[in-house]
């Protein structure tokens, strides 16, 4: 078998493109949380569908049964990858079509953009696709004279706005309809002025002004949701037919995949193509999904193209405790639940993957000390309500304790003066060495009490501390620890109440406490 | 049955009078308590963090505090020390290649209980104001933390106990699976994305109109308390075993020695 | 070494530990315990919430609903391999919109496709449960553009073609035939997550059920 590795693991590969936060995080959710449209469209938005997931997922009575066979078979995927890759390869290939690789982005772009000259065509046709964003194939086009139109409405909102997708499924998802009205009128030439912010004028604006360009395209550029192994189809699942039209109707279609999407055999898309639709756009199943191997004759594209994309998959592949993050079938799911992809938006994590799944697939693609990309596994609460949702049962929360551990390894190895949080961990490490140790610490209580004053709260620590009182105060410390009146006070209650105690009747087992406190007469 | 009670680490230090409810509760049913005085933190703190080398000696400490024949289980009022105790302990002896200890701590973790469960799964109790005489005349709504729901999966264990206190008014908390955004070092590292979902969480709260938020971990409550303190609310927190150890005779004062963050007179 | 090489070569090196393959668990449900009456009606509830008309007719009288249907349109287009009989109320009657083959021999433009008001292709088979029904290109539906270009799309489904479950229905289908699932017109929900029908595809998906 070819997945037989003999002698040392080499390094990984890192990869490159937009993969990365330029700025750390919380610096970017900062600027993010002041813009109180965004955080309102971004309420609405992961509101309403996560109330349309939960309600579609509880309508299967084998919803958890489909997760488990979801992340065995993407776990077998990844086990098996190179025998995967070799028989999909030779599935599509035996069908006329034709299979490119490409080590990152670089290469990516450069064997997209020599297919797409070959054809003569300046102008392409593009459906929504991951792949081709994280290696920012249509900034290359454009730098090579190619022009490349998007043509999913979302995607089309961002492309004419001159923004970023800050959602893997609904790229603009911090626009409200106003703001795409505004758009349309600003940048769509032959618009309607007197169009009006219907979500269903809007789509039948972008109709129009689409229609023309999917008729006449010669080359078309697309992403793909699977591949499957044993039969060397590709899918793609989509929801305007805008897909259809780039996948029916161009002379040649070239699909640009990461190496990780295969599965390995036509009858697992019975589990896949269940647990996409409902996690994703909250439907039982999406409006659109085209599959094709290779070459139809008189059917579609006659000149079929795949580049297979690495771009520092193999590096998350090598990651023993990150690896089950290439099991992401990229239904955005996780963000829609994410309380912080909620407040911030995608735009603060500044790689193409937002939210929980970015904040570990990014650094685990491009290293953790790539720009500013170990900000991202901290700006989580550890929450979990991601690893809830994931249709594959990534266990997002502790990949990113993970991450969070890589980075300050890494920062450990670096000659350096220790940060604030260093010390604060260290001082943590002693102190909660030993119960003995603690004691010592605890005994310092009631000079934190005076601190406290007469409100009884604390308004301001300093140094990171102070990120805390902020916004919250803390409570005046007790004048003694629970070990110390254990020590000293506790006494073993003998009036026990057995079993079924009348109301009322409780006996004073429960002045341990509070009989105690009170007594020191600090009622409210 | 001999119950070892793991206080942990911010209870022991800030509010001492969650763990003594908590004795209180056990010793009302006849159990007798013991306290490992060996005992610290679970470690979560540094694991969360990232810190696994500093996490390793905190977790030893704690696998040396419990690892004993000296009681039959051991308790903790919070469901993210427990969670932390049950799952990550293992995680971190074998992530620093510590074989011995990852199999220690897998016993003690089997071992380990957080107080919601040990009174409904082990100890039968379904209702705290026949069975514990629990009287607690106010009205309250409940926040059930991440770790207890999710990794735990307390679902309404402490939600039920509560509901079952005697003269206590319910009330239902609104997006109460949503996290407060106390994350540990999340709300220093991201302070303010955390603050901004604990103005929710609390604009939340004080919509019930409940006198009190209760839940099962402090340092959430901690957490959501330091805000409703700081934008001058009267709506207070207080953990669920204090609630429970409640009853006519000795009413737990709203606020105690420990003035609970937002109950300013 | 080529770029397939070096990716092969960094792949067996990041799985250098040898990870388990799992056994899949496949205890979800594979086969409908439902029966053919109670498919009919879940296909047709669902196909309604995604707006789709759904009307359910007696074999014989496909082609009487079809001319209903079709009555006022001027032209549309039909797969070689479409049964006759679905077809012969529009070729007998008058004042029918005329019907355009589309067949290996002649094959219809972009442009002539786009000029018509309907399409009317068969169905391999339907999912009731997510309400969705694929074309794979068979005789009777054609090539994957006759669908698409024209605004309407008219399916006849018999009946006996609905499983419950995506299972039944990937076990039907060849994986290698170019398909098409549709579940309802096309759709978006790309501004607010508010839920449009008719964007690119057709605007109107008309099924009739054959019974």
């Amino acid at each position: 078998m070819s997945n037989t590795f003999l002698g040392m693991p080499s390094l990984p590969v890192f990869g490159r493109g937009n993969l990365n936060a330029t700025e750390p995080f919380p610096q970017a959710a900062h600027r993010e949380l002041a813009n109180t449209q965004l955080r309102a469209n971004l309420g609405h938005a992961t509101h309403t569908i996560r109330y349309k997931r939960l309600k579609v997922v509880a309508e299967l009575p084998d919803w958890e049964q489909m997760r488990d066979a979801g992340s065995a078979i993407k776990d077998a995927t990844m086990a098996n990858l190179p025998a995967m890759l070799e028989q999909f390869e030779a599935n599509f290939t035996a069908r006329g079509g034709i299979i490119h690789w490409a080590r990152d982005a670089q290469e990516a772009n450069e064997i997209v953009t020599a297919l797409i000259q070959e054809t003569g065509e300046t102008e392409v046709v593009k459906v929504k696709s991951m792949a081709t964003q994280e290696i920012g194939l249509n900034e290359y086009l454009e730098d090579q004279g190619i022009a490349a139109y998007e043509t999913d409405l979302a995607e089309l909102i961002v492309q004419l706005d001159h923004d970023k997708p800050s959602h893997i499924l609904v790229p603009a998802i911090h626009k409200n309809r106003s703001q795409v009205r505004e758009i349309f009128l600003r940048e769509m030439p032959a618009v309607d002025p007197n169009l009006t912010d219907e979500p269903a004028r809007l789509a039948e604006a972008a109709r129009k002004h689409l229609r023309k360009k999917f008729l006449s395209a010669k080359v078309a550029i697309s992403g793909a949701n699977f591949g499957l192994a044993d039969t060397g189809t590709l899918t793609v699942v989509e929801s305007e037919g805008n897909g259809r039209m780039c996948l029916t109707l161009p002379e040649t279609l070239i699909t640009v995949m990461g190496i990780e999407k295969l599965l390995p055999s036509w009858s697992d898309l019975e589990v896949f193509m269940q647990l996409l639709p409902r996690s994703s756009t909250g439907e039982r199943m999406n409006p659109y999904t085209s599959l094709w191997t290779g070459v139809t004759e008189g059917d579609g594209p006659q000149n079929v193209h795949l580049v297979m994309l690495d771009n520092g998959r193999t590096a998350a592949l090598a990651d023993e405790y990150g690896r089950t993050a290439l099991n992401c079938i990229r239904c955005s799911a996780c963000m829609n639940v994410c309380p912080v992809y909620e407040r911030t938006g995608g735009h603060a994590y500044g790689s193409t993957y937002p939210g929980p799944i970015g904040a570990i697939l990014s650094p685990l693609m491009t290293g953790i000390k790539s720009e500013e990309n170990n900000s991202l596994p901290y700006a989580s609460s550890l929450c979990g309500a991601c690893f809830d949702a994931c249709p594959v049962k990534i266990n997002i929360p502790e990949i990113l304790v993970h991450l969070r551990g890589e980075d300050v390894d890494s920062q450990r190895a670096k000659v350096k003066v220790p940060s604030q949080m260093d010390f604060m961990m260290k001082g943590a490490e002693w102190a909660f060495s030993s119960g003995a140790k603690l004691n010592l610490l605890e005994k310092g209580l009631p000079l934190g009490k005076l601190a406290a004053g007469r409100d009884k709260v604390i308004k301001k620590l300093p140094g990171i501390a102070g990120g805390w009182t902020q916004s919250r105060d803390i409570p005046a410390p007790p004048s003694q620890s629970f070990r110390q009146w254990w020590a000293k006070e506790h006494k073993p209650s003998t009036a026990v109440v057995p079993g079924n105690a009348v109301p009322g009747h409780a006996g004073p087992g429960n002045t341990a406490g509070h009989g105690t406190e009170n007594s020191e007469g600090e009622q409210a | 049955m001999k119950i070892a009670l793991f206080a942990t680490c911010i209870v022991d230090a800030m509010y001492p009078r969650t763990a003594q409810a908590t004795v209180a509760l056990l010793e009302r049913l006849g159990h007798e308590v013991v306290f490992p005085t060996d005992q610290a933190c679970c470690g979560q703190m540094h694991v969360n963090s990232g810190y696994f080398k500093e996490a390793r000696t905190v977790v030893a400490n704690h696998v040396r505090a419990f690892d004993t024949d000296d009681y039959d289980v051991a308790v903790a009022p919070s469901g993210s020390c427990v969670a932390s105790v049950k799952h990550q302990h293992e995680l971190v002896a074998r992530r620093c290649g510590d074989a011995a200890l990852e199999e220690r701590a897998a016993v003690v973790g089997a071992r380990t209980y957080e107080l919601s469960q040990l009174l409904t799964d082990v100890l039968g109790i379904t209702n705290a104001a026949a069975q514990l005489g629990s009287h607690f005349p106010h009205k309250v709504t409940y926040h059930p933390s991440c770790h207890g729901m999710r990794l735990l999966h307390l679902e309404d264990r402490q939600l039920n106990l509560l509901k079952s206190v005697g003269g206590i008014e319910m009330v239902e908390l609104p997006e109460a699976d949503q996290c407060c955004g106390f994350g540990g070092t999340f709300s220093m590292k991201n302070a303010e994305v955390s603050a901004a979902m604990n103005e929710d969480k609390a604009a939340n709260i004080c919509g019930t109109g409940a006198e009190l938020c209760s839940g099962g971990d402090a340092s959430c409550l901690m957490h959501i308390g330091g805000g409703l303190s700081r934008q001058g609310s009267r709506v207070g927190t207080l953990h669920f075993a204090e609630i429970l150890a409640s009853t006519i005779e000795n009413p737990v004062a709203v606020t105690g020695e420990i003035t609970l963050a937002g109950s300013k007179r | 070494m080529s770029a397939r090489e070096d990716i092969m070569a960094r792949i067996a090196s990041a799985l250098h530990d040898a990870p388990e393959t799992p056994v899949v668990p496949r205890e979800y449900r594979r086969s409908s315990n439902m029966s053919a009456e109670q498919r009919l009606e879940q296909l047709v509830d669902r196909l309604q919430d995604y707006k789709a008309n759904v009307f359910v007719t007696p074999a014989e009288e496909a082609s009487a609903k079809l001319a209903e249907l079709l009555a006022g349109s001027t032209s549309i287009v039909v797969p070689h391999g479409l049964p006759q009989d679905w077809l012969s109320k529009l070729t007998d009657d008058a004042g029918m919109p005329a019907i355009e083959v589309d067949s290996p021999e002649r094959r219809l433009t972009v442009a002539e496709l786009d000029a018509l008001d309907a399409v009317v292709t068969a169905a391999a088979t339907a999912v009731s449960e997510t309400g969705t029904i694929m074309l794979d290109g068979s005789a009777d539906q054609g090539r994957r553009i006759i669908s698409l270009v024209p605004d309407r799309h008219i399916v006849l489904l018999r009946a006996s073609d609905i499983v419950e479950v995506l299972p039944e229905a990937i076990a039907r289908l060849e994986a290698t035939r170019p398909q098409t699932w549709i579940s309802g017109p096309s759709a978006t929900s790309d501004i607010e997550l508010e839920r449009v029908e008719g964007v690119h595809g057709p605007r109107t998906l008309d099924v009739i059920i054959l019974t």
